[in-house]
This record gives structure tokens, sequence and C-alpha cells, in this order.
């Protein structure tokens, strides 16, 4: 009995595999749902929701999943999940060459989106530092910056270590005496910023752009000397003869990508997720909407949604 | 001269002969130490020629597994995937049921075939459930708890996070039941399936979810897959011992009567073994909550999401309340459980000629309160989904809360961290850093000839080993470092604080409390405000990690001083002791073997919590498992889970070996 039942599931389970391999591929969209995953920042829901709007209104069949952002990858590579809408050149680069080199992920072009990553104090600090925000102030201001574990250094809270962003090399690169603490999570980094903001203490840490940290708190960016590839490859290029990474961080774009079997089998979402453009602004104002005004997140989708009719109707077409 | 020395030495030898060999390696060391690593690198580098490379060939393997391996008729990637359809089955079926409603199509084309069960109906059906399971004392406080998560509008996540647990507690129990009777049968297989629960005990889930991930596909099937290898060891160890402790006078009986193997098994050693089989049901259930989180990071939603989504955006109350939802469920079935599993099932004279109806009173009442309700629902929206202006918030009192202690204490509570991390963390850290490894190994394998004999100080030393080779050492001493501080003010606060409770009945159960709540709620709720108020490095951490792994402490004080023999202590009354030293020198001496198991417990607690203290940033193996993760390194996640999974077996067999020996020492009779 117990053989007999095994013997079903296996072939059961054997057909069912043959039936969706060999399925054919047609010219029209497929009505499966088109698998579209969503992470834990708030920007990234709102782009991936205005996406799944916008494939809905053009009559495809849509499916919102959680998954983690680099984990995420392994997911495209097999197709269990098909696009994933915000890939930031600065922290997601290394997975998705590594994916796509695969040929079994694809690059689907820039969301429009600039992401822009640096070193950030609160507005409060250019009082005990006033020759901010060059980076050339940093060294003079030190001990502001200071907390009795690091000092005299400087205390900088940079992102977890999965971010990457060569601040250790680049703290040794233009001399800075400054302590690189890494913060395990996206979470714990922003803990700290509200933690110094209620008290109004000296803070440097890392925060990037679009994000709800810097509309919601008053501060700005340190200007670093501007990237180039070659100072990032190259120690002899820029300001440290010796040494790489004597300059500030990258600006990138963020990227859309899918799994290579979307182009066949969703033709048609194929082009709309290539044409899918939005800006630094409209997210940012999307973002504090719902994050610092307490809006609903389906509610500002919407709006957007009602306010645009003419883009989005262009990327169907 | 020279031969009187010589015997002194001698009858020191004898005498104290491990006192001896202690220091002769504290000398060893001092001097390696005091050369330092110019002088003898191989003592502080793990040597290259030692290295192995075990982490590219754990990756290659997951390649040949995912691509490549070929069962005959179809691969192994196909079975995996097989198994992840059957199992998505059941699950969409629950969620359905209870908290999206039964679905027809896919994606957002689906269509809703019928509404979920009505929030009303659910909290009804668990207050009579409670009532059946024991009293109505029961069945109010089931309700209460069920009537939490609909006032503070966690119903819907909540339902999420239950239907998966509904399906995973089942497959844990059963698989486990079936590990631990076949473990019963074949003595063979008890070994092989030893080591194994061992393992999936201690290796971090972290390093175990990539290949999950990679052969079960992406989604809440994959995170209830990953939380059923969590939950399942307890059940597989309690089968085991619940099966042999059945009395052999029943299994003679059943020989007598000539039951088959089945009829035995199903008519004799299950039944008599069902309390205590019930004792790795309720494990299943907790730990299966304890999973929420992490399973929330592949893909399960519910309420691990939410917590998550809100710390991300520092809503420390809406964390808090998604959290508390977390430890109203898992008690709630804790409670249910563990009154079903009491209760004594009357024997049915099946000849009793009664009504369906006075024989099955509460099945037909449910019966009863589901369709009205449902029913009622269809013209009541209100009770179909419970509505968002009924919900109550707890709005920013905790996100003030935590304001104003950082406002107006942060000085004070920076001065006490200082002082802490100046004067302990940070010595501690750069001693065990700067231990050569050998010294090390040695060390711990002696520990285990001393405690054991020759078979504990081979195991340790090769799991030791095994840490240094694999190129983790000085990550493995950060983890040693951290979890042994943590652990050594848990231990003490946590004796501290059961012993206060074993004295004074009302302190205890106000601790009980305490405990369930800081065993259910996740860690990761209080990580955050314990960063803000600690900023990130290892202190918070430690505070993150005594939070999490004081409950085994104070739990096991408590249980081991009540369990002192009342006639001693009237024995010590009797001769005149004083109350303290009744405590100190009866009880206290008298309950050293079930501290020690708690302590145990702690450090299995401790290095279970590395993972989520990855997420404030130390250096250790769990960052290196966390790393893994994300970076989709499947072989050097495993590695480092592994040294994790050795380190908490080494501590494990240590502290038992010793329990023994203290057992034997006060003549204590020998437990399990």
């Amino acid at each position: 009995m117990l053989r007999r039942n095994l013997a079903f599931y296996l072939i059961f389970i054997t057909t069912g595999f043959l039936v969706f391999s060999f399925s054919p591929s047609k010219a029209e969209d497929s009505q499966d749902p088109i698998k579209l995953t969503l992470h834990d920042w708030t920007g990234q829901l709102v782009t991936t929701n205005l996406m799944a709007e916008v494939l809905k209104k053009a009559g495809n069949n849509v499916e919102l999943v959680q998954a983690d952002y680099i984990a995420q990858f392994a997911g495209l590579k097999t197709g269990d999940l098909h696009v994933a809408m915000e890939i930031w050149e600065t922290t997601g680069r290394d997975a998705m060459d590594e994916a796509t080199a695969t040929g079994n992920v694809e690059n689907l072009g820039e969301t429009g989106m600039m992401a822009i990553e640096e070193w950030w104090y609160p507005a409060y600090m250019k009082e005990k530092c006033p020759g901010l925000p060059n980076w050339e102030a940093l060294n003079e201001c030190a001990e502001a910056f200071s907390t009795p574990e690091t000092a005299p250094k400087g205390r900088y809270v940079g992102g977890p270590v999965t971010w990457g962003g060569f601040d250790d090399e680049r703290v040794e690169a233009l001399e800075l005496d400054y302590e690189v603490i890494h913060a395990g999570t996206d979470a714990a980094l922003f803990a700290e910023l509200e933690s110094a903001y209620q008290r109004q203490a000296p803070v440097l840490l890392w925060v990037y752009s679009p994000h709800w940290a810097p509309s919601k708190y008053e501060g700005e960016w340190v200007e670093f000397p501007e990237y180039s590839a070659e100072c990032y490859n190259d120690p002899s290029a820029g300001l440290n003869p010796d040494l790489a990474y004597d300059c500030g961080k990258p600006r990138g774009p963020i990227w859309k990508v899918a799994w290579s079997g979307v182009k066949d089998k969703w033709p048609g979402a194929h082009s709309i997720i290539q044409n899918f453009s939005i800006n630094n602004e409209e997210m940012g104002a999307m973002i504090s909407a719902i994050d610092l005004e307490g809006k609903k997140l389906e509610d500002v989708v919407m709006q957007w949604m009602s306010d645009n009719e003419d883009r989005w109707k262009a990327w169907i077409n | 001269m020279h031969a009187e020395h010589s015997t002194r030495t001698d009858v020191l030898l004898k005498k104290h002969p491990y006192a001896f060999i202690w220091t002769l390696l504290a000398m060893l060391t001092a001097v390696l130490m005091f050369l330092g690593k110019s002088e003898v690198r191989w003592a502080f580098k793990v040597p290259r020629e030692l290295r192995l490379n075990l982490k590219s060939y754990i990756s290659d393997f997951m390649d040949w597994l995912v691509n490549s391996a070929d069962l005959g008729i179809f691969t192994f990637y196909e079975l995996t995937r097989g198994i992840s359809w059957m199992l998505e089955k059941p699950l969409d079926f629950t969620t359905g049921i209870l908290a999206t409603g039964l679905m027809s199509g896919e994606g957002s084309n689906a269509v809703q075939l019928t509404p979920p069960l009505s929030w009303l109906a659910v909290i009804l059906v668990l207050v009579c459930l409670g009532r059946y399971a024991r009293d109505w004392k029961l069945a109010i406080f089931v309700g209460c708890c069920f009537a939490y998560l609909a006032l503070f509008g966690q119903w819907q996540s909540a339902m999420v996070t239950l239907s998966s647990i509904l399906i995973a507690v089942p497959l844990g129990v059963f698989g486990g039941l079936v590990l631990g009777i076949m473990a019963h049968r074949w003595r063979l297989f008890e070994k092989f399936i030893t080591p194994v629960l061992d393992l999936m005990q201690t290796v971090p889930v972290f390093a175990y979810l990539l290949p999950i991930l990679f052969l079960f596909g992406f989604g809440p099937v994959a995170a209830m897959i990953a939380t059923i290898i969590y939950a399942m060891p307890p059940m597989v160890r309690v089968t085991m011992l619940a099966l042999r402790q059945v009395p052999d006078q029943l299994r003679d009986l059943g020989n007598m009567v000539g039951c088959t193997d089945y009829q035995m098994l199903r008519r004799i050693l299950i039944p008599t073994a069902m309390p205590s089989l019930m004792v790795g049901v309720n494990q299943v259930i907790m730990l299966s909550l304890n999973m929420v989180i992490i399973a929330s990071m592949i893909g399960a939603g519910g309420l691990g999401y939410d917590v998550l989504t809100a710390l991300r955006r520092l809503d420390i109350g809406a964390g808090v309340e998604s959290g508390l939802a977390i430890v109203v469920l898992a008690i709630a079935l804790d409670r249910l459980s563990q009154a079903l599993a009491k209760k004594r099932t009357k024997i049915r004279d099946s000849s009793d000629s009664q009504h369906f109806f006075v024989r099955y009173p509460y099945t037909c009442l449910c019966s009863l309160i589901l369709v009205l309700i449902t029913l009622i629902a269809l013209v009541v929206p209100a009770l179909q989904v419970y509505p968002e202006s009924w919900s109550l918030t707890t709005g920013s009192f905790w996100d003030d809360l935590v304001k104003y202690i950082n406002i107006n204490y942060f000085d004070e509570l920076e001065a006490f961290k200082v002082f802490v991390l100046l004067n302990i963390l940070v010595p501690l850290k750069r001693f065990l850093l700067a231990l050569p490894w050998p010294m090390v190994i040695v060390a711990v394998a002696l520990a285990g000839y001393q405690l054991g004999g020759a078979r504990l100080a081979l195991l340790t030393a090769v799991l030791s080993l095994f840490c240094a080779v694999v190129g983790l050492w000085d990550k493995s001493m950060i983890t040693v470092y951290l979890c042994g501080i943590s652990v050594l003010f848990a231990a003490a606060l946590g004796i501290v604080l059961g012993i206060i409770a074993a004295e004074n009945l009302r302190f205890g159960k106000m601790i009980e409390v305490v405990i369930d709540t800081l065993q259910t709620l996740p860690s990761f709720v209080y990580l955050m405000p314990v960063v803000m108020l600690f900023r990130v490095g290892d202190f918070a951490a430690m505070i993150a990690v005594i939070a999490y792994s004081i409950v085994p402490a104070i739990r096991y004080t408590l249980h081991g001083i009540r369990q002192v023999n009342p006639q001693l202590i009237e024995a010590g009354l009797v001769s005149g002791c004083t109350d303290w030293q009744i405590l100190t020198k009866i009880k206290l001496k008298l309950a050293l073997p079930q501290v020690m198991l708690g302590i145990n417990q702690t450090v299995m607690l401790a290095l279970s919590m590395l993972v989520i203290t990855a997420l404030v940033g130390t250096r250790d193996l769990g960052q290196e498992v966390y790393i893994a993760l994300t970076k989709a390194d499947t072989g050097k996640g495993i590695v480092a889970g592994l040294c994790v999974a050795f380190i908490a077996i080494i501590t494990d067999r240590l502290i038992t070996a010793a329990v023994d020996k203290s057992k034997k020492r006060l003549g204590l009779k020998q437990v399990n």
C-alpha cells in the first residue's frame, strides 16, 4: 500500500515537471503570475508596487513575494523569482554581475534613480566643526566626533560589512584620524543616528539616498575628492600616490534585473519593465509621505498612478 | 637534597596530578606568548600547510547537487522541488482558511472563492478548545491572547504566521516521531542520528538557509522547511527517551497477547509514552515560533515581517506590538498544548448509544459557532475583517520611552558601558586572541580527559582543531569571548534571580511571566533600542545575548532548588542552621547539577544568538555566517556554522561530564 502510494507520488511529481518544462512558449504574455520581489526598505516597496500596478493595467498577472536583497539572486537564477526592481550599483553590483554572468539573469537597465552613499553628519555638527562639508576639516574635528572608546580618534559608523564601501581603505588612504565601526544592519545604523539626533550628540555615519533619513534629519554629506574609476583601481591616481580609494564613493544608478526567461514568457511585460523610469525627487517625496507622514503605501502608490497617467501609459505602448 | 626534592614532586604529582599538568601548560603558554609572533609564528597563525579548503568543496558539492545530481528517473533538484510543491498545497489551504480566503488562480488574477474565517469565530473556537482542554480559566486566557491580536491590528499577519505553524508543527512532530521510533528500533540508526541532531540544534539557521533556498525555492515553503529542521530535534530526542522509559512489563504483555510490531507501537508504546511525547510537541511549537523572524527573511511574511519592517523604519512601538503578538501567540499555543497533554482521554465504550452531540459536545458547539458566525459575517462585514477603527495602538509610547531614557540617562549608561568595556571586555578579548592556538587545543583536550576520559579528550581536541584548520581560529576565539562573557553575566544574574524566585513565591510568579516573554519575544525587538542606548558594538551585542540566554539560568536554578528533598532541609533546621547556611550548604549544593544544566542551556542559547548579534556588527562566527548568507556563499556559511556547532558541542560535553561527576560525588542518582 505504502509502496504504491510512493510510486504514485513519484509519477505525479515527474509528470508535473515534464508538463512544466515542455509547455510551449507563446508570443503573447503568459497568464502565469510574474513574481516581483519585495525587500525591507520603503523605497523598494514603492518602486515594486508601482511596477506591479502598471503591469496589472497592461493585463499581466503579478504576484509580490518577499525575499532577501542578496539571497534573491538564487531565486532569480532558477526562475523561482522573476523581477527585482532595485539593485543598487553601490551595494548590489557584485551580486548582480555574478548573476548576469551565469546567463540566467538579465539586467533590464536603470530605474532612473541615482543612489547616493557617503559619509553624513547632522547639521548641528557644523557649529562644532565649521570646516565641513569639506573632508579636510574631518581631521581637525576628530576629537569632536570621538567617543571614549575611540578617543582621540573620531568615530565613523559604516554600513554592514556586506555593503562593501571601502571605508577602512579610505580612512587609510586619506590619513583620516577615524575609526570605522561597522553596523551590522541598516536598522542598527539608523538607530545610532536617531539616538544621537535626539541628544544632539556628535555622529558621523554612512547615509544613503533615496531613503527617509535625509528627509527626516537635517544634515549634509561630507565632500570627498570626486570619485573616479582610476582612483579606486590605480594607487598612483588621486591625492595619495601610494594608495587607492583616496576619494569619495561612486554615485551610481539603481538597476532593474530579471530572470532571463521573462523575455520569452512575458515579452510585453519585459518591455514595460525596461521602460519604467522614475527619479529621486518623486521617490523621496513618496518615501517621506509613507515613513514620516504615516500615509498608507497603497494610497501613495495609487496617488502617483492617477497623477502620472500619461507616463505609465507611454511605458505600456 | 636532590632526591628529597624529587620525592616531593612525586607526592605532589600523585595528590594533584591535574594541578601539576595545568601549571605546566600555563607556563608553556606563557613562554610562547613571551616569545611572541615574531619568534614562533606557527603558534599564533595556523600554518598554511595545515589549512583545509573545506568551504570550496562544500560549495562545489552544492552546485553539483542543484545542477547535476541524478537519482535515475529524476534529479535531486526535481525531488526537492516536488517536495516543496507537495508542501505548498496544505500551506496554501490553511493560509486561505485563516488569512486570505481560499483563492482560485494565481497572482493578481486570483479570485477569492470563500472569505477567510471570521476573527470572532476563531476566537470563540479557541475559547471552546481552552474550556475543553482544562477549564474556564484557560479558556478566558486563550481568548484574551487572541483578542489582543485583533485589538492591536495584528490579526491578518498573526493568521499568516499561525497557518504556517499549523502545518510546520504536525510535520515536525510526525517527522520527529518517525525518526525517534527508527532510532529506538535500530541501534545503528540511533548512533547515526545522535550527532546529526546535535548539529541540527547547534548549526545556526542562517548557515543552511542558502542550500534550502537553492533546493526548495523561494517563499513560505522554504521558510517552513527551515523551521521544521530547526524545531524537530527535541521531538526526536523526546521520542527516543520516552520509548526507552516504557516499562518492560508492558512490552512483555504485548508479546504475550501476540501483538504485531505495528500493534505494539500503536497500542502499547505510543499510548504509554504519550505524556512525555507531548513535552516534545510543546518544544516543537515554541521553537517554530522562535523561527518566525528568520523565516520572514526568506519570504514567510506574517508577524516576523512586520517586526522587521517596523524596526527598519525605527518604529519601536510597532515593532514591540508585533513582537508581543508573537509572544502572545506562543504562550497561548503553549498553554493549550500543555493542557491537552495533561488531559486524560476517557476510554469510550463504542457500544455507548448516546446521541452524537452528547458524546462530542465541544465539536458540535464549535461547528455551530463557525457556521453561525460565518453566516452573520456575510451580512455584517465588521465580523469578517476586524475593522481598523476598532483597533488600539500604543502609539508613540515606546518610542517616547526610549527617547526619554536616551536623553536623560545616556551619560550614566555610557559611563557604565565604558567601564565594563575597558576593564572587562577589551582585556579579555585581547587575552583570548593572544593565546597560542595549539595550547588552547591541548587545554580543551586536557579538560576533556580530566572530566570524561580519553574519548571525550579526543572529541574535544578534534572539534577544536577543526576551527583552526578551516582558518577561522580568530573568529572562533572572538565567539568564545563574546559568548563566554555574556554567559558569565547571565549565569551570575540568573542564579541570583532563580534563588530569590525560589525563596519568594510572589516574585517567582512574576519572574515566570518575564521569562516566558523573554524567551518568545523576537530579540530583534529589543536589539534596536539597545543599539540606541549603547551604540553598535560588542556591548550592545552582549546585552542582547544576556537578555535571551538568562532564561534557562533562572529556570533551572528555580527548579533545582525547589526539587531539593525537604527532609534534608528539615535536618538542617533541626541541627540549627541559619537561613543562609541552609541556602548555601544544603539547597545550592544539592541543586548544583540542575544549575549546571541550566548554564549548559545558557551557553547553547548564547551561541544561537550569535547570528542575531551579527546584525549589530560583531566580528565573530555569527558575522561570518551572516556575510556568507548575503553573498550566497554556501560553503563559507556551512563551515562557519559548523565551527559554532563544534564550540557548542565541546561546551556541552564538558559541562555534562562535569555534572555527572558532581552528581556521583553528591550521591544523587543518575538522571537520563
